[in-house]
């Protein structure tokens, strides 16, 4: 028990990180047990955010600034670390990518059955009167 | 430095390069590029593995002007190279054996974007089998996500777009788990690089400090990759999305795609994490227990199932549950059955998806196991090519099926409560097996009297059937005579593991 | 090949297997279709009401595990973050060797003042490449889902022409040159200031997408034909593919490559840093352009 609250002791300090995480796991738990194809997109979507909310902070430094070249100053110290944005906007345009393609799926979905609910179309799927099972 | 150690770049830029201009050209042009690309790339990762093994060496090639932790790097070896090897030929077969279908199944104006998706999954498995750079995998797991999914819903129809849905989300799931876990790694090591990770993370291990975070960590990216994989509890997915697509992307879904995940995750297991530390964490014995469970669940779940694909897909996620059963009882001997399992399925399983299309084509398009009564008789290359499959699927020793199982057996000994699951699961899976796969070729070559259904028993089905012919003569030579493919592995598993 | 028939009971192999189906003595064909079918009473006594109910209950299910699991997850992944470095912190473990020569050596090595830009284009270009391919792929992919052939006939009543209004009109021909030339300013000037190709490539995507709203899909598809949309792709994905390759392949045979990074600062500097720019937003404005109208239209 001492050990586990030896680990929590940035707690205080990481409360954006917390944030993060916890739109992380809403969004999972969208994307998995929502049962209206476009709320599983908007759950895709604050996903990728907790993700990129992360990665943006993990990248911070108290105190520092853009790591923009200004003057010739080029020591460490004055510059926040430049890899985390660099992910983030690797990040971003995937998601962009992947929304896009789940979007047109569901497009197409709506436009062959008239319906978003996954109930009604598992209804319609499984036909058992024709006992039309996988 | 020698001119081969550029071949591993040049096959990724070439598929890329082929993607591109594929987009502009007439649809039976982009086939031929297609078929192109895939055949040069098989050339090229053999000289690789040819190089990689008379020189019993590994090498490092860097993406651009910076070296190791600074800039992206690519890693070559026997491993890496028998695997992008294996992709390429299999994917090679694949199109050629369903290119028939894909005329039939998508429409003509989309049919060059097919190819298209081929290219872009061939650079995406590639830069999977090379990379040396999570980062770097996690966004060809992506490209690999949206094409696969895209070769998956060009079929149209409403269940090939709800399967192709279903999949999207599975996929989606893993791959935001997989970059969670990049994204911890990254902040607590510092790194990107897998050999830079491996030596932070085996000094964070050793000191004890961030040991919740990394476990935590570790638990997420194997997690990511196994839904992806198609790993039990998450296989839902599976066997709509394998069996209700187009031929050729039946047998590059079950064949390699999901090899491509499984083979990231052996990498980052023993070249990121370190299998110590992997040990240590506790993540093995869950990938152990989950991939014993896939082995009964799934295949009881194949002999439930009503119509051959779906068979034959659960059968994939079978077979599956023994890839994750090898990485969970963690020993080199269990790393190399793993290996010859991915082999024997690579080769086997799209060969039973060929032959269950022309199966299917000879019964007027039914798939019902009463339709397929005798349909042997009446196609008997695909027949024959199905009963091979079976009887390798089963397990029949000169089969190729038969390696990974033995290796597996005897691998098991000495662990404990693991030997006995291990050995349980082996036979239950082969009893189960023999009465759905056996049962189904038997009913092949029922005799059937007054048939009037057309036969397709000409010089085209044996055409159809070659590149199927192929896969099965390949896995005929590897079953009966494994010695050759077990020292590379042994070679390979020395530079792999080091 | 295609045809799915509906077949009425179609027994599994573990049926057909209890069922003695597999009488090995019966050399008769029987067709499918004129096999008896069971009586009424034999089958299963699902309709769709009640199936939907059992569904209906399944769901409530679901909402409570999804909620518990989102906890129980959220939980977990709260006491992972509480373990990982302070925030702010400048002895993380991510401020390493890594970071320090991007921001220390960047402007040196790769001529961008913008460490981001240095590093997304230079050092870790190879991902960069990906994820450009990762756009061309969603195009393409979006391309096989949405295409169709345009309706010949409109009906009137469903054209709504914000072109006949004063105000839009006026307005839209006044904004969009501004955000076409502040995305082309945001694109040219990624190596010195932030932005660069993915968000100049966004914001130059507003202007085509602004002027199909106002003049209406068949106006712009007149002018941003579905050619000229793919010729420019094209040519901007393989001039990105032909200078990273000469990039890489001269970087891992320590070939000298012939590429300066110019005087840091100057808008002509930092090597192949501009181009690739330029291409990559190119790339993304036409592909949030043909998003657009695949989803408004199905067709470029």
């Amino acid at each position: 028990m001492q050990e586990l609250l030896n680990h929590l002791n940035n707690l205080p300090f990481n409360y954006e990180e917390a944030v993060a995480v916890i739109l992380f796991a809403i969004g999972l738990s969208m994307l998995l047990f929502c049962r209206n194809l476009l709320k599983k997109v908007i759950g895709l979507d604050v996903m990728d955010a907790g993700i990129f909310l992360l990665l943006a902070d993990r990248g911070y430094i108290t105190g520092r600034t853009v790591p923009i070249i200004v003057d010739g100053v080029t020591e460490m110290e004055y510059y926040i670390n430049p890899i985390p944005a660099g992910l983030v906007l690797t990040g971003i345009v995937v998601s962009v990518s992947v929304t896009a393609l789940m979007l047109s799926l569901t497009v197409r979905i709506y436009k062959t059955y008239r319906t978003l609910e996954i109930d009604k179309l598992y209804i319609m799927m499984t036909n058992w009167r024709k006992g039309e099972r996988e | 430095m020698s001119f081969v150690q550029n071949f591993p770049f040049f096959t990724i830029i070439l598929s890329l390069i082929c993607a591109v201009v594929s987009f502009v050209l007439s649809k039976n042009a982009s086939k031929w590029v297609s078929v192109a690309l895939l055949s040069i790339s098989s050339v090229l990762n053999l000289a690789v593995l040819v190089y990689c093994s008379q020189n019993n060496t590994d090498f490092t090639y860097m993406m651009g002007h910076f070296p190791a932790p600074w800039g992206n790097e690519l890693a070559a070896g026997v491993f890496e190279s028998l695997m992008a090897l294996l992709f390429a030929f299999v994917m090679l077969m694949s199109i050629l054996g369903g290119a028939s279908h894909v005329e039939h199944d998508v429409a003509k104006q989309r049919r060059h974007l097919y190819w298209v998706m081929v290219d872009l999954t061939h650079a995406a498995l590639m830069a999977l089998c090379y990379t040396n750079d999570i980062f770097t995998g996690y966004v060809f797991i992506e490209v690999c996500t949206i094409a696969s999914c895209a070769l998956l819903a060009v079929r149209g129809g409403g269940r090939v777009l709800i399967a192709s849905v279903r999949y999207m989300i599975f996929a989606l799931v893993g791959s935001g788990l997989f970059l969670m876990g990049v994204v911890f790694t990254y902040s607590i090591t510092g790194h990107l690089l897998f050999p830079q990770l491996r030596e932070a993370i085996a000094l964070l291990w050793r000191d004890g400090s961030y040991r919740l975070s990394m476990t935590v960590a570790i638990g997420l990216m194997s997690v990511g990759l196994a839904i992806k994989a198609g790993l039990f509890p998450f296989h839902f997915w599976l066997p709509s999305a394998h069996g209700r697509a187009t031929t050729a992307t039946s047998g590059i879904l079950s064949g390699v795609i999901v090899k491509g995940y499984l083979f990231l995750l052996i990498k980052i297991i023993y070249r990121v994490v370190g299998v110590e530390v992997f040990h240590a964490s506790g993540v093995q014995n869950v990938l152990l227990i989950f991939g014993v469970a896939a082995m009964v669940f799934c295949s009881a779940a194949a002999v439930g199932s009503r119509r051959l694909k779906t068979m034959v897909a659960y059968s994939s996620a079978a077979q599956i549950g023994y890839m994750f059963m090898g990485l969970g009882m963690g020993t080199e001997a269990a790393l190399i059955a793993v290996f010859f399992q991915i082999i024997s399925h690579a080769l086997t399983k799209p060969m039973l998806f060929l032959a269950s299309s022309s199966l299917m084509d000879s019964c007027g398009g039914h798939q019902d196991f009463r339709s397929l009564r005798g349909a042997g008789h009446r196609n008997k290359p695909a027949g024959f090519l199905f009963t091979v499959g079976a009887l390798s699927m089963v397990g029949i020793p000169m089969f190729i099926g038969f390696i990974p199982k033995l290796h597996f057996a005897s691998a098991a000994f000495g662990m404990g409560w693991r030997t006995w699951a291990v050995l349980g699961a082996l036979v239950i899976s082969t009893l189960l097996n023999v009465l759905y796969f056996l049962y189904t070729a038997m009913l092949l070559w029922l005799p059937v009297n007054d048939d009037n259904r057309p036969s397709f028993n000409g010089k085209s089905a044996w055409r159809h059937a070659a590149p199927g012919l192929a896969l099965a003569v390949l896995g005929m030579a590897i079953g009966l005579q494994s010695a050759p493919l077990a020292q590379l592995l042994q070679q390979g598993i020395a530079l792999f593991c080091r | 090949m295609n045809t799915q028939p509906n077949h009425a009971n179609d027994p599994s192999l573990l049926e057909l297997w209890y069922n003695g189906g597999l009488d090995l003595t019966d050399h008769l064909y029987i067709p499918v279709e004129d096999e008896p079918q069971p009586a009424e009473k034999y089958r299963p006594k699902h309709n769709d009401a009640v199936f939907a109910r059992h569904l209906y209950r399944y769901a409530r299910v679901f909402n409570v595990a999804g909620t518990v699991l989102c906890i129980l997850f959220s939980l977990l992944m709260i006491l992972t973050v509480a373990n990982l470095p302070a925030y702010g912190d400048p002895d993380a473990p991510t401020v390493n060797e890594v970071a320090e020569r991007y921001v220390e050596q960047g402007t040196a090595e790769t001529g961008a003042v913008n460490t981001v830009a240095g590093m997304i284009l230079d050092y870790r270009a190879f991902d960069t490449l990906g994820e450009s391919f990762v756009l061309f792929t969603a195009v393409a992919a979006v391309t096989i889902l949405m295409e169709r052939k345009p309706k010949k006939k409109v009906r009137r009543a469903e054209v709504i022409s914000y072109a006949e209004d004063d105000i839009v009109r006026v307005v839209s021909r006044f904004v969009i040159p501004i955000v076409l030339v502040f995305g082309v300013y945001i694109l040219l000037n990624g190596h010195l200031s932030p932005g660069g190709g993915f968000s100049g490539g966004a914001i130059m995507a507003a202007a085509p997408i602004l002027y199909a709203m106002v003049w209406g899909d068949e106006q712009a598809s007149r002018v941003f034909t579905a050619r000229r949309i793919r010729t420019v792709v094209v040519c901007a994905l393989g001039f990105y593919c032909a200078a990273k390759s000469y990039s890489f392949f001269t970087g891992a045979n320590h070939l000298p490559s012939i590429i300066s990074t110019g005087t840091p600062g100057n808008i002509f500097s930092a090597g192949l840093i501009m181009p690739l720019n330029v291409a990559v937003g190119l790339v993304v404005c036409c592909t949030m352009y043909s998003f657009y109208m695949y989803f408004r239209r199905g067709s470029i």
